[in-house]
């Protein structure tokens, strides 16, 4: 294989992992922010605000899953060695 | 391909992964992973056990497994019912509770049992769901359920739906039932092989204690994975049903 080819994916599945990391971060820190406050507020309403907090983290650790199923394939099943 | 020693390939007593590597087996001239089939045959016995054990002498007022079982149809249910309402619900809990089910008891399957000590000559046992296609499979379940729900309730007007605000929006439309069971399958199948990369990748590194929170998180993400699948198969199918 091409050491170009493999210098680059290693390097691009880094980066793609770790920027995928940084937008749900953002995300997963408002969303938790916002549920204890919300649980400050009102605390008999923990247990539903847990609930729906957990699945909404779920769906922003989703993208950073794409990210890091991309840097799998990229790493694992490269399309682009020949 | 790349030469053996690329493959990700950490081995001490305790760990080891392997991405791209499968115990292959010919049936019929197909090549399937058997690594998988094989504990998902285990995961379809656990299941058949309880289900079994909890409708073996079914009583007016539950007791043990019973109660277990009624419990646990109970939440799958309310999963169910949640997202597809009073009047759609009964005839999903099936395949809902199905998915849920399944899902769960892969991804506990191989959260918590020690496969590792099954040495296969090659591949390795894990959870089947971190093989993309049991989730592509379970993912494409979905989206035919829904083409189902949808053109079984309205018939053939349901592809209204697809120019339903406007007609501008048709290839909007028409790319999100590719994108469905696209990021379905990817979220299960990143998240398990996820975790057990990450528990692999500290394993190696300090054999000792460390991996344990990994290890729970593992567990809990799980559990949370098949919720999230089953509830989105639920919400599918009720935007189908709407």
């Amino acid at each position: 294989m091409d050491p170009i080819i493999a210098a680059a994916s290693v390097i691009a599945a880094g980066l793609s992992i770790g920027l995928s990391a940084i937008g749900p971060g953002i995300g997963q820190g408002n969303a938790a922010g916002q549920a204890v406050e919300g649980i400050a507020r009102q605390p008999e309403a923990e247990n539903k605000i847990r609930g729906t907090l957990l699945l909404s983290l779920a769906f922003m650790e989703a993208l950073t899953i794409y990210g890091l199923v991309v840097a799998l394939a990229l790493l694992f099943a490269n399309p682009f060695n020949v | 391909m790349y030469s053996d020693n690329f493959y990700f390939s950490t081995s001490t007593f305790l760990a080891e992964a392997e991405v791209g590597k499968h115990f292959y087996w010919n049936i019929a001239g197909f090549l399937v992973h058997g690594q998988v089939l094989m504990v998902l045959w285990f995961v379809f016995a656990v299941l058949l056990a309880f289900a079994f054990l909890g409708s073996r002498n079914i009583e007016q007022i539950p007791r043990g497994w019973q109660n277990f079982m009624e419990s646990v149809v109970e939440f799958v249910t309310d999963i169910a019912r949640d997202q597809l309402g009073e009047s759609f619900y009964r005839e999903w809990v099936p395949f809902i509770g199905t998915l849920f089910l399944f899902i769960f008891g892969c991804n506990w399957a191989g959260a918590i049992i020690p496969w590792k000590l099954i040495v296969l000559p090659e591949g390795e046992l894990a959870a089947p769901t971190n093989d993309i296609n049991t989730t592509v499979a379970l993912a494409l379940l979905t989206s035919l359920a829904y083409f189902y729900a949808g053109l079984s309730k309205k018939g053939l007007g349901y592809f209204k739906r697809y120019i339903q605000p406007i007609p501008l929006l048709l290839p909007i439309n028409i790319l999100e039932d590719f994108t469905k069971p696209l990021s379905l399958s990817f979220r299960l199948f990143g998240n398990v092989l996820a975790d057990e990369l990450t528990i692999t990748v500290l394993t190696a590194l300090v054999p000792l204690i460390i991996p344990l929170p990994i290890m729970f998180l593992g567990i809990f993400a799980g559990s949370v994975q098949a919720l999230i699948f089953s509830t989105l198969a639920a919400a599918y199918i009720a935007e189908a049903l709407e």
